[in-house]
C-alpha cells in the first residue's frame, strides 16, 4: 500500500482530522441514526444490526421467558417446601447446569440430540437458523422451531437457575410473614395461599431480574450462537473482533448499552403498577 | 419460620410439573426429524460442503475473503484456469494466447460460443471492459487490482481477441485470477461499486460452472448447476455452502449426514472421524507456509532505519544459531500431530515446479551444539549462570511474537523458547491479538515473529513480499512487505523472474530466490501443514483432487472438486420434511393441547370441590 493511498483511506475515513472533531462529527452522525459503515462488509452499521436482530431476539427472548417461567416455578415450589429432598434436587441441578461451561454444553446437546448416540435418533439439526430450499409454510414453521430447539434448551439450561434462586430466596423472606396464616385461618388452601398471596410479593425482586436479563437479550449468548452457528448479533459481535470492525464493535456496543438501559428503564416503571407500597411511597 | 413444616403439608401439586413436562415434550417433538437438508418440489442431488468463511461481499471487484472467492471461482469464469493434476495454466476463457517479441504485449484468443445464464454471449469486450473498470476505478480494484496494476491497456479488438499492453514484462499473465463480470449487468452499477454487494436479486448472471441462485448472510450460498457451461454441467444440481461457526459442529454435521464435505480439519477432529462409517478421509499437502520471520532490523526503502530489533540479528552466525537450535521434524510430529511437511524452500512442496530443497549438508533436525559453538564463534559468551552475553557484555534477550488466532504459535512459542533457553539465549514469548502483532511488525518493535503465507499457483505475491521495494516508505508506516528484507542478489533474482516467459526458466530463477531466502535466515520455513479434509462417500461418488496424486478438494485454485463430483448411491436431497414428519408433528401438538385442556379441567374441578 502505497503512502498516497494510506493519506486517502485516512481521508475516507476522517482520521486526518483532530480526535475531537472526529468524536463531534460522530456525535452529529449519531443523532440522524447513522452508526457508520462497517469495514469489512462495506454496509451500514445500523442495517447489519437490524439484520440480525431478528435471529438474536427469537433465540434468546425465547430461551429467556422460558427459563423464567421455568425458573420462578421451580424456585417457587423449592421455596415452599424447603429443605425438602425436591428442594435439594433442584437446587443442585440448577447451580450445576449454570455452572456447567455453555459451549460444552451445546456442543454435547449437538453430539446427543443432533447426531443421536445409541437409541436416541440425531432428531434435530446441528447448526444454522433454517436449512435452504424449504418451502410453504408448515415445513418452515417446523424447520425454524427444529432449529431452535438445541440452542433455545442450551440457553434455558445455563439461565435458569438464577431465577430459580432469587424466587426461592424472595419466598422464604415471605414465608414467616403473619399475612400468610391470616390467609391458612381463612380457610384457603395451601396452593391458594402461595398463588395469591405469598408469591405475588416474592415476585418483585425478580421482575427487576426478569427485565435486567431482556436488557441483555439483544447482546445475545456469544458463545451459543457460536457453536450453534446462530446468525445473531453475538455472532456479528464476535466476527467484528476478529477483524476488528471498529464502526460495527462502536456500534454494536452503543446499542447494547441502550437496550440495557431502556430495559432498566421499564423495570424502574413497571415496578409500581406491580406494588401498591412502591407507588405510595 | 416457624410456620414452614406446616404449610408443606399441603397435598403436593402434580399438574403443574405435568404440563411442564409436556411442554418440554413439546419442545422437544414438535419438528422431528431430519431438517438437515433441503426441501425440493424434484429430488435434486444435492452437494453440501460446510464452511466457516464468512463473506465480506459477494461481489466480484470487492470480495477478499477466502469463501467469496471461491465462490467467484465457480460462478464467473476466469481467463486462463490451473491444472488439476499439476497446477500448469490452461485455457479457460482464453484459448490460446502469445506475448509479443519485447514481452510488453500479450493477446489472447477468447472461446467463441460462451453465454452469460441470461443467454447474452460472453465476449472479450466484457473482459475488456471489467480489467478497464478496474484500472480506472479505485473502487473496482478493490480485490483485484494488482493484477492489473502494471496494465498499460486493454483492448477488445474483436468479439474473440483480447489484447493487453503491459508497462513492463509481466510473466504471471497467465495467472491473472479476476472473475470476470458481466457489462451488460454490471454497467449500471459503476457508479455504486464500492457499496454493491452483489446480493440483492437472484439469481445472479454468470458464466460459470454454477449459478449463484440464493444467499444469506452467515447461514448459506446455494448455486445451481449452469447447464449451459462449455466444459460441461457440474454433475451435482445443487451445491450448498452451509455456515457454521464451530468446527466441531461441522464434524458433527459430517458424521450425521447434514452435510456431506467438511475441510481444515485439526488433527484430533480428522483422526476423530477415521473409520466413522460412509468418510472418506483426505491428508493432501498444504498450500500455506509456517515460518520463523527473524527482524533484520527495520529499515524504510530509502534505508533509514527505525524500531528496536535486537541489533545482534544482524550477525548471520546468530540467525544460524537461532535456526540450528529448533527441531523442525519435532514441531511438525508435536505441534502437528504429524500431519505436516517439514520446511525447507519458501514456497511449499504441493507446487512442485516451485520445490527446492537446502543441500544435504544443512541440519534437519537441530544441532544445539553447533548452534552453541555459533555463538561463542560470534562473541555471545555464556556467563556462570548458562546465559549467555552480547559481545558488549548485555544480557541477551529476544523477544518472540505469536497470534492468538493462530492455534499453533502457542505450542511452538513454548518449544521454541525451551530450545533456545537451552543454549543460553533468554527468550521473552507474547502470544497476542493478531492487531497488537501486526502492530508491533509495523513498528519494526520485534525481534522473532510467526509468520504464515498462503501460496497461489504462480508464487509471484509470496516473493514481491520480501523484496526491498516492499519495506515501507515512512518509518513505521504501513507496508506490502512481510519482515524488511532487503537483500540486492534476491531482487535482481526477483526482477529477472517477472521479466521471464519461459516457464522452466522462470522456475529455476525463483528457486535460486529460495535458496537466497534459505541462505539469509530471515524468513525460515518451519514446516507446512497438510491439509485435512473429510466428506461422505455414500453422497460423493468421486471428485478430482487439485494437484494429483496429493493435493486437496477445497480451497483449489480452480472449480475441479465441485464440478467434477459425481452423486453417489445416497445423494440426493432425500431427508426433507417428509410427510409422516407432518403427521408426527400435528400428533404431537394435538396430545399436548389435549394434556393442557385436561390439566386445566382437573385443576378447576379439585379447585371447586375442596373449596
Amino acid at each position: 500500500m502505497s503512502a498516497a493511498q494510506l493519506a486517502e483511506l485516512r481521508h475516507t475515513f476522517a482520521l486526518d482530522k483532530p480526535v475531537v472533531v472526529q468524536f463531534g462529527d460522530y456525535l452529529l452522525r449519531l443523532a440522524h441514526g447513522d452508526l457508520g459503515v462497517s469495514f469489512q462488509y462495506r454496509t451500514p452499521v445500523l442495517r447489519l444490526i437490524l439484520e440480525h436482530l431478528g435471529a438474536t431476539v427469537y433465540l434468546v427472548g425465547t430461551a429467556t421467558l422460558l427459563a423464567a417461567a421455568l425458573g420462578l416455578w421451580l424456585g417457587a415450589r423449592t421455596a415452599w417446601r424447603r429443605g425438602g429432598a425436591a428442594d435439594r434436587a433442584n437446587t443442585a441441578i440448577a447451580l450445576t447446569l449454570w455452572s456447567v461451561p455453555t459451549f460444552w454444553l451445546g456442543l454435547i446437546l449437538i453430539v446427543v440430540f443432533a447426531v443421536g448416540v445409541g437409541p436416541i435418533p440425531g432428531l434435530f439439526p446441528t447448526g444454522g437458523i433454517s436449512a435452504p430450499g424449504v418451502t410453504g409454510i408448515f415445513p418452515v414453521v417446523a424447520d425454524r422451531l427444529a432449529h431452535l430447539v438445541l440452542p433455545c434448551l442450551t440457553l434455558v439450561a445455563v439461565l435458569y437457575a438464577q431465577y430459580l434462586l432469587i424466587m426461592r430466596s424472595s419466598l422464604l423472606d415471605e414465608m414467616g410473614e403473619d399475612y400468610l396464616t391470616t390467609a391458612r385461618a381463612k380457610g384457603l388452601r395451601d396452593t391458594e395461599v402461595l398463588r395469591r398471596h405469598a408469591v405475588p410479593n416474592a415476585l418483585l425482586p425478580t421482575v427487576t431480574l426478569v427485565f435486567l436479563q431482556l436488557g441483555t437479550v439483544v447482546s445475545g449468548a456469544v458463545l451459543v450462537e457460536a457453536v450453534f452457528s446462530w446468525p445473531g448479533l453475538g455472532s456479528l459481535f464476535y466476527q467484528a473482533l476478529t477483524v476488528p470492525d471498529l464502526p460495527l464493535l462502536q456500534g454494536l456496543f452503543l446499542f447494547f448499552s441502550a437496550s440495557v438501559i431502556v430495559m432498566n428503564l421499564l423495570a424502574e416503571l413497571l415496578c409500581p403498577l406491580l406494588d401498591p407500597r412502591v407507588r405510595t411511597g | 419460620m416457624e410456620g414452614t413444616g406446616h404449610i408443606a403439608e399441603g397435598r403436593p401439586t402434580s399438574r403443574l410439573p405435568a404440563l411442564a413436562i409436556a411442554l418440554l415434550l413439546a419442545a422437544f417433538l414438535l419438528a422431528p426429524a431430519p431438517f438437515g437438508k433441503p426441501a425440493a418440489a424434484a429430488p435434486k442431488k444435492v452437494l453440501t460442503v460446510a464452511t466457516n468463511g464468512s463473506v465480506d461481499s459477494l461481489s466480484p471487484f470487492l470480495a477478499q475473503r477466502v469463501l467469496p472467492t471461491e465462490v467467484h471461482r465457480l460462478v464467473y469464469d476466469f481467463l486462463t484456469n490451473y491444472d488439476p493434476k499439476d497446477d500448469h495454466a490452461v485455457p479457460a476463457m482464453a484459448t490460446s494466447w502469445s506475448p509479443s517479441p519485447d514481452k510488453l504485449t500479450w493477446t489472447y484468443a477468447i472461446r467463441s460460443g460462451m453465454k452469460w445464464s441470461d443467454g447474452v454471449p460472453v465476449t472479450a469486450r466484457d473482459i475488456a471492459w471489467t480489467y478497464n473498470l478496474m484500472m480506472t476505478n479505485k473502487d473496482a480494484a478493490t480485490a483485484n487490482g494488482n493484477f492489473v496494476a502494471n496494465f498499460k491497456s486493454v483492448t477488445a479488438p474483436d468479439d474473440s481477441t483480447l489484447v493487453v499492453v503491459l508497462g513492463k514484462p509481466q510473466a504471471t499473465m497467465l495467472a491473472l485470477d479476476i472473475p470476470v463480470a458481466p457489462q451488460h449487468v454490471w454497467e449500471s452499477h459503476v457508479s455504486d461499486i464500492g457499496t454493491f454487494s452483489n446480493d440483492a436479486t437472484f439469481p445472479i448472471v454468470g458464466d460459470g460452472p454454477f449459478i449463484l441462485s440464493a444467499y444469506r448472510k452467515d447461514q448459506y450460498i446455494q448455486l445451481d448447476a449452469n447447464p449451459g457451461y462449455w466444459r460441461g454441467r457440474p454433475k451435482f444440481d445443487q451445491l450448498i455452502f452451509k455456515h457454521y461457526a464451530n468446527q466441531d459442529a461441522e464434524v458433527q454435521a459430517l458424521k450425521k449426514g447434514e452435510v456431506d464435505f467438511a475441510g481444515d480439519l485439526t488433527p484430533a477432529q480428522f483422526n476423530s472421524l477415521k473409520g466413522a462409517a460412509n468418510i472418506t478421509l483426505n491428508n493432501g499437502d498444504g498450500k500455506r507456509f509456517y515460518a520463523l520471520a527473524i527482524n533484520p532490523g527495520a529499515t524504510t526503502t530509502n534505508g533509514k532505519p527505525f524500531g528496536d530489533g535486537n541489533p545482534a540479528l544482524k550477525d548471520p552466525l546468530v540467525r544460524q544459531a537461532i535456526m540450528e537450535a529448533i527441531d523442525k521434524p519435532a514441531l511438525v510430529n508435536k505441534t502437528l500431530g504429524g500431519f505436516g511437511v517439514v520446511g525447507q524452500g519458501y514456497i511449499p512442496p504441493i507446487f512442485s515446479t516451485y520445490t527446492w530443497s537446502p543441500p544435504a549438508t544443512e541440519t534437519v533436525g537441530s544441532d544445539p551444539a553447533k548452534a552453541s559453538q555459533l555463538l561463542d564463534q560470534a562473541g555471545y559468551r555464556k556467563g556462570p549462570d548458562g546465559r549467555r552475553t552480547t559481545p558488549d557484555g548485555k544480557p541477551f534477550t529476544l523477544r518472540l511474537y505469536g497470534e492468538t488466532q493462530r492455534a499453533e504459535d502457542a505450542q511452538n512459542a513454548t518449544f521454541v523458547k525451551e530450545w533456545l533457553d537451552a543454549i543460553g539465549i533468554n527468550v521473552s514469548a507474547s502470544i497476542v491479538d493478531q492487531a497488537t502483532v501486526g502492530d508491533n511488525e509495523t513498528a519494526g518493535n520485534y525481534d522473532l515473529a510467526f509468520d504464515s503465507w498462503l501460496v497461489n499457483p504462480d508464487p509471484d505475491f509470496v516473493l514481491s513480499i520480501q523484496t526491498c521495494g516492499a519495506r515501507p516508505a515512512t518509518a513505521g508506516g504501513s507496508f506490502p512487505g512481510d519482515n524488511f528484507v532487503c537483500d540486492s542478489t534476491y531482487d535482481q533474482l526477483y526482477a529477472a523472474q517477472i521479466s521471464e516467459y519461459d516457464a522452466a526458466a522462470r522456475a529455476g530463477l525463483i528457486k535460486r530466490m529460495e535458496a537466497q531466502l534459505f541462505t539469509d535466515r530471515y524468513v525460515n520455513v518451519l514446516y507446512y501443514p497438510n491439509t485435512l479434509e473429510a466428506y461422505r462417500n455414500d453422497v460423493i461418488g468421486s471428485m478430482q483432487m487439485q494437484p494429483q496424486p496429493n493435493g486437496i478438494y477445497d480451497g483449489q485454485d480452480g472449480y475441479w472438486s465441485w464440478w467434477s463430483a459425481t452423486p453417489g448411491a445416497a445423494a440426493s436431497s432425500s431427508s426433507h420434511v417428509g410427510a409422516w414428519a407432518v403427521v408426527a408433528g400435528v400428533a404431537v401438538v394435538a396430545v399436548v393441547l389435549a394434556a393442557v385442556v385436561l390439566l386445566v379441567v382437573r385443576r378447576r374441578s379439585t379447585a371447586q370441590e375442596r373449596e
